[in-house]
């Protein structure tokens, strides 16, 4: 299956848009896509292994949040996409 | 022309925050926009003062931009009557390291200054944001 990298990440995946992965689970996919990468770990987890609060993962078009987060089940047709939160607004 | 198209969203939508995506190439150090996709504003509690981008509209408009040969390589929102400066919240909800922060300042539903910021950094811990110039080219037609 394949694992979209936004803009800001694709430094640490050797400038890739896109890597491919074997899996059965999101969690599985994660942890190849950081075996494959390791310095994207920093960029997605804490120290304590969460991903980061701001890091969404979408399983095709659904929030990993709402199926079953990290064991939620993966086929080789899936995507994976993991884009950044985009937020802000003006001083007070 | 993506620029007037960033700018008249703020007008459309004051005297709330407006914001969408910015697609386009990376080349060197330069972001070059080719589209921009409006999107809707899901702080309805306060549009007003706060914007924030719903991560689903993210994942289409990516993949839409990947199928165009596009990258998303920046964010634009608006201040109303406030100006065309990043702020502390702004900053704080910034994560997309590397890519162009433009906000266009609207008084009275009128566009005023648009400036363009780039985030920098490595890691969360150290990001900031940097003055970028704009620079609009006009397509010549032939």
């Amino acid at each position: 299956m394949k694992v979209l990298i936004p803009t800001p990440l694709r430094q640490y995946a050797d400038k890739k848009d896109a890597v491919d992965v074997s899996a059965t689970t999101v969690g599985e996919a994660l942890s190849q896509l950081t075996q494959q990468h390791p310095d994207l770990k920093k960029h997605l987890y804490t120290d304590g292994g969460q991903l980061r609060a701001f890091v969404n993962v979408y399983l095709n078009d659904e929030d990993i949040r709402y199926l079953e987060k990290d064991k939620t089940p993966v086929s080789p047709t899936d995507t994976l996409s993991i884009v950044p939160s985009i937020a802000g607004g003006r001083r007070n | 022309m993506e620029y007037d198209e960033i700018r008249r969203h703020g007008e459309d939508t004051y005297p709330h925050e407006c914001c969408g995506v910015m697609l386009g190439l990376m080349e060197d150090d330069r972001r070059i926009v080719k589209a921009t996709v409006r999107c809707g504003n899901t702080r309805d509690d306060r549009p007003q003062d706060r914007f924030h981008i719903d991560p689903k509209d993210l994942v289409r408009i990516q993949r839409q931009g990947r199928e165009q040969g596009y990258d998303i390589v920046g964010f634009y929102h608006s201040h109303p009557d406030c100006p065309a400066q990043w702020s502390k919240t702004d900053l704080e909800e910034a994560h997309w390291i590397g890519c162009s922060y433009v906000i266009t300042r609207v008084d009275k539903r009128v566009a005023q200054d648009t400036n363009s910021f780039s985030l920098e950094g490595t890691l969360e811990e150290d990001k900031h944001f940097e003055d970028e110039g704009i620079r609009v080219e006009t397509a010549v037609a032939r």
